[in-house]
């Protein structure tokens, strides 16, 4: 299938706002003659996913203008990051995305083995595919859960954070912590996979297919949930390429772009898998993209698990003493052992100079890496493209004609995280 | 080379399988457009200024020791390793573009500034760097010429400074409180 049909184009002319394209902006002179009502919405509001401020011009229940406010949740990660070595970096990008923390230290991960030119061994690719997929399904499976909650369907929620509870414990076994995981290094895992993993995971996979079956049950069953999400939020497809849209957005807009499958990463190109697309472009398709990617995601776990089986006994890290750490046990017995773990933890490696842009597909889309090197052991630049802060320069286009009760659906199905967006 | 038609093209690097085009800051939109139209870059994946302020001097953050530290790479040399080159001017902002269609491509567009310098906006070729202009603005005080809105994004209206410049110090912003005149 080609990355964009022609039929793709389901709406004439582009809704995209202007001169601005972020802000939806009301005629001065309308301003004046009708009763257009000002209204400000969060930051600290429950249904805005975090801390996204909307200050929304209303004339009666439409929404006549729209201009949304970040960086409440700002934390200068970026600066951050400039100051410490690479090695201790890697904690910081799973920070900036508190859904999808395992996918952002991957990419960070990536940067830093592009540009020292590490290999890494199967296994690794492997389980970073594996843990990359449940932190997608994990992702995912709150942005179902608070989406729908926001729309009044309180159920979801509890449903959700059942299955994301499984997820996590899978992640507390293999890394010891539920979230911000720091399981990747430079060169590939920080532990070997712990024994009984693969059982777990393929239990996961069971109750996971059966659960997707009962969201979308309970979900498309609803009257209320099918009204207030069909037909809403439309984007089309050339206005989601022109806003840079990624992910499930844009392939609910009938773009058949996944860079798992465009521009294949890890091991993606030796998985079976399909990229779902939808045409609309409303908040229901988005929905939908959501739900199939959860069950794709269960397929590649799948697939993963049985091929990390057959890996037993093979190294979980690339055998490079210049950059990873030596195995715990020789730091008792081998001075080369010790002096090697100080300097990496004490000076850190060096990387060497240069820049690279790496991207792999998160759970929001395409979640890139822009990394430049002095030579020196701490980053010059590290900059993160973040698909949440790409995602929300669509809402203009998306509210365009919309009620002010919509607004919550539309704001929810372009799935922003925050801290993602703020950075 | 296959980008020998892009308007104000200074000169291409290869570097790690990825493309960089230096574009003559002047002639940006043109260039974009130009990109855009014939090469088919429609997706514009990012924009990432830099500051290299410091870059390739002694005792900047990134060094430890003497200026260039020790090649770890060649253990037992003690060679001392190049030091980077110097870079013409402080700002680099770069273009992380993509060809979204069957065949994908990636290419980064750099363009090289001094303090002060001002860029053309590229928001009539990509909308989607409203925002991305808008931080780079906020975070490196980059003036994006013709830009619609043009104003502070992920701080405050009233910050002094702009954070992500390599003078800007770490720790030392003072602490604002909102009774203060």
């Amino acid at each position: 299938m080609a990355v964009i049909e022609s039929k793709a184009k389901i709406y004439e002319g582009s809704r995209i706002p202007q001169p601005i394209p972020t802000v939806l902006q009301v005629d001065k002179e309308k301003h004046k003659l009708e009763d257009i009502l000002t209204v400000n919405f969060g930051p600290n509001h429950p249904s805005t996913h975090g801390v996204l401020r909307l200050v929304v011009d209303l004339d009666g229940e439409r929404i006549a203008g729209i201009a949304a406010v970040i960086g409440y949740l700002h934390t200068g990660f970026e600066k951050t990051m400039e100051q410490k070595t690479w090695w201790k970096c890697i904690t910081y990008p799973e920070r900036i995305d508190y859904l999808s923390f395992q996918t952002n230290e991957l990419v960070f991960v990536l940067a830093i083995e592009k540009l020292l030119g590490l290999e890494t061994p199967r296994k690794a690719t492997w389980m970073r595919m594996c843990l990359s997929e449940l932190n997608r399904i994990h992702s995912h499976l709150v942005w179902l859960g608070t989406s729908a909650l926001e729309l009044g369907a309180i159920s979801m929620f509890w449903y959700t954070f059942d299955e994301r509870d499984t997820i996590l414990d899978l992640s507390e076994m293999v890394c010891g912590t539920r979230m911000h995981t720091r399981y990747f290094q430079a060169g590939g895992l920080a532990e070997d996979i712990p024994r009984g993993f693969y059982d777990e995971a393929r239990k996961f996979c069971k109750q996971m297919s059966r659960a997707v079956d009962e969201y979308e049950g309970i979900l498309d069953a609803n009257a209320i949930w099918l009204k207030r999400t069909k037909g809403i939020g439309l984007l089309s497809a050339d206005d989601a390429i022109a806003l840079g849209q990624s992910g499930p957005c844009l392939r609910a807009s009938g773009v058949n772009w996944d860079l798992r499958k465009n521009m294949p990463y890890l091991a993606y190109d030796e998985v079976d898998f399909d990229v779902p697309v939808y045409h609309h472009g409303d908040v229901y398709d988005r929905y939908k993209v959501h739900m199939d990617e959860m069950r794709q995601s269960v397929r590649i776990i799948a697939q993963c698990v049985d091929r990390l089986e057959e890996m037993e006994g093979e190294p979980w890290i690339a055998d490079d003493r210049k950059v990873v750490l030596p195995p715990r046990h020789e730091l008792h017995t081998s001075m080369e052992s010790l002096i090697h773990h100080f300097k990496i933890v004490t000076e850190g490696y060096t990387v060497p100079e240069g820049e690279v842009y790496v991207v792999v597909e998160s759970a929001r889309g395409e979640m890139g890496c822009y990394v430049v090197s002095d030579g020196g052991p701490k980053p010059w630049r590290v900059k993160f493209r973040a698909p949440s802060f790409v995602a929300l320069q669509a809402t203009a286009t998306c509210m365009t004609d919309a009620a002010i009760a919509d607004m919550i659906a539309i704001v929810g199905s372009l799935d922003g995280v925050m801290g993602e967006v703020d950075r | 080379m296959a980008y020998e038609g892009v308007p104000g093209l200074v000169e291409t690097v290869e570097a790690h399988g990825e493309v960089t085009l230096v574009i003559d800051a002047a002639r940006v939109v043109e260039a974009c457009t130009h990109l855009r139209d014939e090469e088919g870059f429609n997706f514009l994946s990012d924009i990432s200024p830099t500051d290299y302020l410091g870059w390739a001097a002694k005792g900047v953050a990134g060094y430890i020791g003497t200026r260039d530290g020790r090649d770890l790479h060649a253990p037992g040399s003690q060679g001392m390793r190049r030091v980077p080159d110097a870079k013409p001017k402080r700002f680099a902002v770069n273009y992380h573009l993509l060809r979204l269609a069957d065949d994908p491509v990636r290419l980064r567009v750099t363009c090289l500034l001094d303090d002060g310098e001002e860029i053309d906006s590229v928001v009539p070729v990509w909308p989607t760097a409203d925002w991305f202009e808008r931080e780079g603005w906020d975070m490196f005080g980059i003036v994006f010429r013709g830009h619609p809105n043009l104003q502070r994004i992920l701080m405050e209206d009233d910050w002094e400074g702009h954070p992500l410049r390599k003078d800007y110090p770490i720790g030392g912003e003072p602490v604002r409180f909102s009774g203060e005149e």
